[in-house]
């Protein structure tokens, strides 16, 4: 299991690594914390002929807010800042509940913010949680800077927006209005594996407990993170009742999905854990809104 | 006060191991040496038609690429590892492993070509340059469809996929089936698991021209009879051959094979080559080259009375043996006979069948078939008190042996080819005792109900087992004490971190008076110790252990007898104490055992004829059968009952393992093989499809369970001496996995209380409980339709 | 075979100037360039955590960084955890006292895990213990002892 040879390079600056991108074109494949693609390269399932390492570009590593509330993350920051961060606990509480669930310790000390979401794994948990805050994705290249909702920068099984000479440099999340109330939970084997079913909800209530808007992705159940918009129309502009959360997470496993079967749950199996987690999710989810004290 | 043997005392090996200094395989670095990788058949069943290397050999970095044609007379099939016991009309056919394929293959993994380079990663580019031209054939994958009719045939010259048939009988079960008050019949399924050691194997083969010495360090759990293989195969004297099995990374059982092609292929290349060779498996290799075990389906029927008294039982069971049997019969007959387990059956009807199929090997992994045996037995029980309306406890209450119907003789064969004779046993305390520790009345009648009305869904499994250990033929040990007092040890056992080096300095320290400390083992260097079989089947204390006892009172022997010349006092008055003789009373006389070992070899002199020279004594010890080692296991859990994931919240172990020499040690092997026990129960299985691919080869699939996922555990020891060894003890190895799946089992259905659910399989997954508790749910309510 | 690539790096407080290919592991590089076996390798794809060390001060696996990353940066190993004239550090003494190793394997990556784990948190609850020792399979001890081991090493070196 040792990974098949190639170039190296390690530039210093973003634009350095960018100009390399456009250089090298589809032969290169960009380097961040590596803890899917080196495995990947070990057993021999990826081999990229030229490997840019951006684990120089230090610049890359913050959590910053913007005046507004705005929350910016740089695509290098390590798994572990972010789960360590209080700036993340206070805007993001979503992100935050969910950054304990991303593998190990020992993984996110050197997993990246932006490795895990330019990977796109359908079973991780980041992509559906930028999926559900509804954040920006940030792409630059030497052709410029784009923008692109976490929703369109994932396009299928492990595939996204990114052209070949783009780097994922930033993700934003906008500030959290009042009324909001989040909820990430999975159903993992065993502690720290890929979810056989996750789920990240961001629900916004006004006053009276009518939910204002629901965002709700679910993790392992497609080729991507899925926006299960049947369960959000379920409750957007209703009274977040026992109910109707009932039937946004029936809906959610019903039709929003179409899950794979593997080897560790059948399409059938997943279907049910979506609703039961959906439901017990958006409950939660609904408690938190209603009372803002209790985080997140 | 109490001596070593007891003591709960740290190990002595523990500094090297903690500060990285222990040497394992792969840490050997010699000058010169070269790096093995394989191609490997990516095929569970094909014909070879071409393996074309010449690319390969071209690379590179590259020295040699062998394939099967390369070995000329050097390729033949390896050894019968285990011959079956002599039962009455057995049926085997030994069809055993090659070291490269030449005209088939049969199982992914199975090595097709060598190649040997300058480095690892060289090699392995090297690997993928290598054509393989194969015909696919279909696959035996299924353990039932083997045996039919017009399954493809795996060994074409035996003309079926029948590996062995066996069956051992006692009583009448028909006439016990026709008394019965209830007779419960299931079908049992038990699929495969890996043994997943954390080290993955290794070889590393270096030949001295010169000394005309071979030495292999090699990842085995049996350095001598490998030793004694290779010489054979590469003709050599067995004192030119040393093998030397260093710190070894876990072992489980499929560290012991003979042999595995690589152990074959790496010595006889380094001789050929005359350069030092490294082949250190891969997980990815581990996985399909290491051998397996379970997979096994049983037919089982329980006739009981009215009482719940066992009258007979009826079992006929499929075996899957892989690829080759390489390893005889030893798990099917572990099953049959620990499906027995601490209970009287008047009638025992066993017949199985074993097949192969195009799956890796299987041999022996922890357990080794004994798992299934107690899964089925406690099972059928299980049944039969729901049946009854008898309580679970009291079933197995009513039927184990009593302590004065040992030895207690089963009138079947073990997998030693001695009777199944039960040294000696107390199993209705163990049973009491851990039903004490947890509970077991209040759980039942307060916690459980208190649990169901909050909507939580919790349960209790009990159950037994007992385990054949410590079975022969034999070991053998030297002891021997140094001028500076301090004592060696040496013997022919290899170990895997079961701590032999202070459990056997225990041994030797309480027979000769000094510290533990002061006592330094050897084992597993051929060239250290000579002779002797390995370490399986929990034997390392009770045989290796004996033999240390009985060296070490050889040495006490000569130790008083040469103080009782230089003191001039009767051996009768004399004592050891301390590493010093001494008169009793007269302390301020003592001479060292340091100063008898000078004094025993003197450099000038006249020495009496028959003496021998020096504090050194060499013994062996052979059980004329196994002792019985037993206990009770009792696990809660809390079963989700919307997502069907399992949480064990507790486990209690009272267990027998006769005299404990060291019960850190003791219990430190119970929880690993509880942990183990329970991987097999809910996370660990290997899952092939239909064209014998396995489909979960790595570890991020194959699912090991990590700190989350086991409970803490609580321990309990009960002593029955073994009357068959000089200690007292009993194996103790293996015991922790034996009943985990069926206490697992007993406690899912236990919680959820659910009419008609019945987990009649092992390995469970999350998945799979969610199905069963679906049927149940829709058979038990009128409910139509609707979605699962 | 691409061309080899400058690496300066400091393990257990040696700096070593080499010149490596890139696509060599630092587990491998840690073993058999510099002949620090006591990081042990067990599946290569990050799971096991036998070949944990610490970068920088973080555990993390070796086996998942190519050693030309660890140009600039700062290793440790089992072999650099007991400072000069200790015959083992205080983690390494709770696990001895407590059994917490069987075969021995998966115990220097555990022990980086935790020395980084009790600098973080002294006094670490029982969950961030099981939550650190989660990223390692043990095959040998159910773990029951190496937790005991953890806590008996936070209480001596709390402070």
């Amino acid at each position: 299991m040792k990974p098949a040879p190639f170039d190296y390079h390690r530039p210093e600056t973003l634009d350095e690594a960018l100009a390399l991108l456009a250089e090298l074109g589809s032969e290169a494949k960009a380097l961040a914390g590596g803890q899917s693609l080196v495995p990947a390269m070990n057993f021999r399932l990826a081999r990229p002929a030229i490997l840019v390492d951006l684990n120089r570009l230090g610049a890359l590593a913050y959590i910053d807010q913007q005046p507004d509330g705005e929350l910016r993350i740089g695509a290098m920051t390590r798994q572990r800042a972010a789960e360590r961060s209080p700036m993340v606990a206070r805007s993001a509480p979503l992100l935050f509940e969910a950054m304990p669930w991303v593998a190990h310790p020992q993984i996110r000390n050197r997993g990246t913010m932006g490795g895990s979401l330019a990977h796109a794994d359908p079973a991780a948990e980041l992509p559906a949680v930028m999926v559900a805050l509804d954040a920006l994705c940030v792409l630059r290249s030497q052709r410029g800077s784009r923008s692109v909702p976490a929703q369109e920068f994932f396009t299928g099984l492990l595939t996204t927006a990114l052209t070949p000479d783009e780097l994922l440099t930033e993700i934003r999340i906008a500030p959290r209005p009042a009324g909001a109330g989040a909820a990430f939970l999975e159903v993992a084997r065993r502690h720290g594996d890929f979810a056989l079913v996750g789920v990240a909800v961001e629900l916004r209530l006004d006053e009276s407990g009518v939910c204002r808007s629901a965002r709700i992705a679910l993790l392992s159940v497609g080729e991507g993170p899925v926006l299960a918009t049947a369960a959000m129309a379920v409750l957007a502009g209703n009274p977040t009742t026992a109910a109707r959360i009932a039937e946004a997470a029936r809906v959610a496993g019903q039709r929003d999905i179409d899950p794979p079967s593997d080897i560790h749950a059948t399409a059938a199996y997943r279907r049910h854990l979506a609703s039961v987690l959906v439901g017990r999710a958006l409950t939660r989810a609904a408690e938190r809104a209603a009372r803002p004290a209790a985080a997140p | 006060m109490t001596g070593p043997i007891g003591a709960r005392i740290p190990r002595n090996e523990d500094a090297r191991l903690l500060t990285g200094r222990a040497q394992f395989v792969d840490d050997v670095h010699l000058n010169g040496m070269l790096h093995v990788a394989f191609r490997r058949s990516e095929y569970a069943h094909a014909r070879l038609t071409a393996v074309d290397v010449s690319a390969a050999r071209e690379r590179e970095g590259v020295v040699a690429v062998y394939t099967a044609g390369d070995l000329g007379g050097y390729w033949k099939p390896g050894p019968l590892l285990v011959s079956p016991p002599p039962i009455p009309g057995l049926v085997f056919h030994p069809v055993t492993q090659v070291p490269l394929a030449r005209d088939k293959v049969r199982h992914v993994g199975e090595p097709i070509a060598m190649v040997v380079a300058t480095s690892r990663y060289l090699a392995e580019d090297a690997v993928e340059d290598i054509v393989v031209d194969a015909e696919p054939l279909e696959a035996v994958v299924d353990l039932e469809l083997a045996l039919a009719p017009h399954a493809p045939l795996i060994h074409e010259e035996l003309g079926s996929n029948l590996a062995a048939h066996a069956i051992q009988r006692k009583g009448d079960f028909g006439a016990a089936k026709s008394a019965a008050a209830q007779v419960i019949s299931r079908r049992f399924h038990y699929d495969r698991g890996a043994s997943a050691a954390i080290e993955t194997r290794g070889v590393v083969a270096a030949w001295d021209a010169n000394a005309e010495q071979l030495t292999i360090w090699d990842t085995t759990q049996a350095p001598i009879p490998i030793r004694n293989g290779l010489a054979g195969m590469l003709g050599l004297l067995e004192s030119q051959v040393r093998v030397i099995a260093p710190f070894i990374g876990g072992g489980f059982g499929p560290k012991i094979m003979m042999f595995y092609p690589e152990e074959v292929l790496l010595p006889w290349a380094a001789m050929k080559l005359g350069r030092p060779l490294k082949w250190i498996e891969d997980r990815l290799e581990s996985f399909t080259a290491t051998t397996q075990e379970r997979g096994q389906i049983h037919d089982a029927e329980l006739a009981v009375d009215g009482e719940g008294c066992i009258l007979g039982v009826r079992d006929r069971f499929l075996h899957d043996t892989g690829a080759y049997d390489t390893y005889g019969l030893t798990i099917p007959i572990n099953s049959q006979c620990t499906l027995l387990g601490p209970y009287r059956v008047p009638a025992y009807d066993s017949e199985f069948t074993v097949a192969f199929t195009n799956k890796t090997l299987v041999t022996p992994v922890r357990g080794a078939g004994r798992q299934h045996g107690v899964f089925v037995m406690e099972r059928l029980l299980d049944l039969a008190a729901r049946a009854l309306g008898l309580d679970r406890v009291e079933i197995r209450r009513r039927n184990y042996l009593r302590p004065d119907e040992f030895p207690h003789d089963h009138a079947i064969l073990f997998q030693d080819s001695a009777p199944l004779v039960y040294d000696s046993g107390d199993y209705l305390p163990a049973l009491e005792e851990a039903a004490r520790i947890v509970d077991y009345r209040r759980f039942i009648s307060e916690v459980q109900p208190r649990r169901r009305a909050e909507g939580r869904r919790v349960g209790l499994g009990i159950v037994s087992y007992v385990e054949g250990t410590g079975i022969g033929p034999y070991e053998g040990a030297r002891v021997t004490v140094e001028p500076s007092g301090k004592v060696r040890v040496a013997t022919g056992v290899g170990t895997q971190g079961q701590g032999h080096f202070t459990s056997f300095a225990q041994i030797v320290a309480e027979v000769l008076g000094v510290a533990v400390s002061d006592v330094y083992v050897v084992t597993g260097d051929t060239a250290v110790f000579p002779w002797g079989t390995g370490t399986f089947a929990s034997r390392g204390a009770v045989v290796a252990g004996s033999a240390c006892f009985a060296a070490a009172s050889t040495v006490r022997t000569k130790a008083l007898a040469l103080a009782a010349e230089l003191l001039k006092v009767d051996q009768s008055r004399l004592m050891l104490e301390g590493g010093k003789v001494s008169e009793v009373g007269r302390t301020e006389h003592a001479i060292g055992l340091g100063e008898l070992a000078r004094r025993a070899n003197p450099l000038r002199g006249a020495v009496r004829p028959g003496t021998e020279p020096g504090l050194e004594a060499t013994a062996y010890f052979g059980p004329a059968r196994g002792s019985t080692a037993s206990g009770v296991h009792a696990m809660e859990v809390e079963v989700d009952p919307e997502t069907a994931m399992v949480r064990i919240t507790r486990y209690v172990v009272v267990h027998d393992c006769g005299r404990v020499i060291n019960p850190l040690i003791v219990e430190g092997q119970i929880h690993g093989g509880v942990a183990q026990g329970i991987g097999n129960a809910f996370y660990e299985q290997l899952r092939y499809d239909e064209s014998g691919q396995l489909m979960n080869a790595s570890f991020m699939e194959y699912l090991v369970p990590t700190a989350s996922e086991v409970p803490p555990m609580e321990i309990a020891h009960a002593e029955t001496r073994s009357p068959l060894n000089p200690l007292g003890v009993k194996g103790v190895g293996e015991a922790g996995c034996i009943p985990t799946g069926a206490a697992f089992a007993q406690a899912i259905e236990d919680a959820l209380d659910e009419p008609g659910l019945e987990i009649l399989e092992i390995p469970l997954s999350p998945n799979r409980l969610f199905e069963l508790m679906q049927a149940a749910k829709e058979s038990g309510s009128m409910t139509v339709g609707g979605p699962g | 075979m691409s061309s080899p690539v400058r690496l300066d790096v400091t393990v257990n407080g040696t700096r070593y100037d080499r010149w490596e290919e890139p696509r060599l592991l630092l587990s491998d590089f840690l073993r058999h360039e510099l002949g620090l076996t006591g990081t042990h390798v067990g599946c290569e794809h990050g799971v096991c955590g036998a070949c944990t060390v610490l970068l920088d001060g973080e555990p993390v696996r070796s086996c998942l960084i190519f050693a030309v990353q660890a140009d600039g940066r700062e290793i440790t190993t089992v072999e650099g955890l007991a400072s000069n004239g200790e015959a083992l550090h205080p983690i390494q003494a709770a696990f001895r006292e407590c059994h917490g190793l069987q075969c021995g394997f998966c115990t220097p990556g555990i022990l980086m895990t935790v020395s980084a784990l009790l600098r973080d948190h002294p006094h670490p609850e029982a969950s961030e213990i099981r939550e650190a020792l989660s990223g390692h399979l043990c095959r040998c001890t159910g773990y029951q002892h190496i937790t005991q081991a953890v806590r008996l090493a936070a209480e001596r070196l709390a402070p």
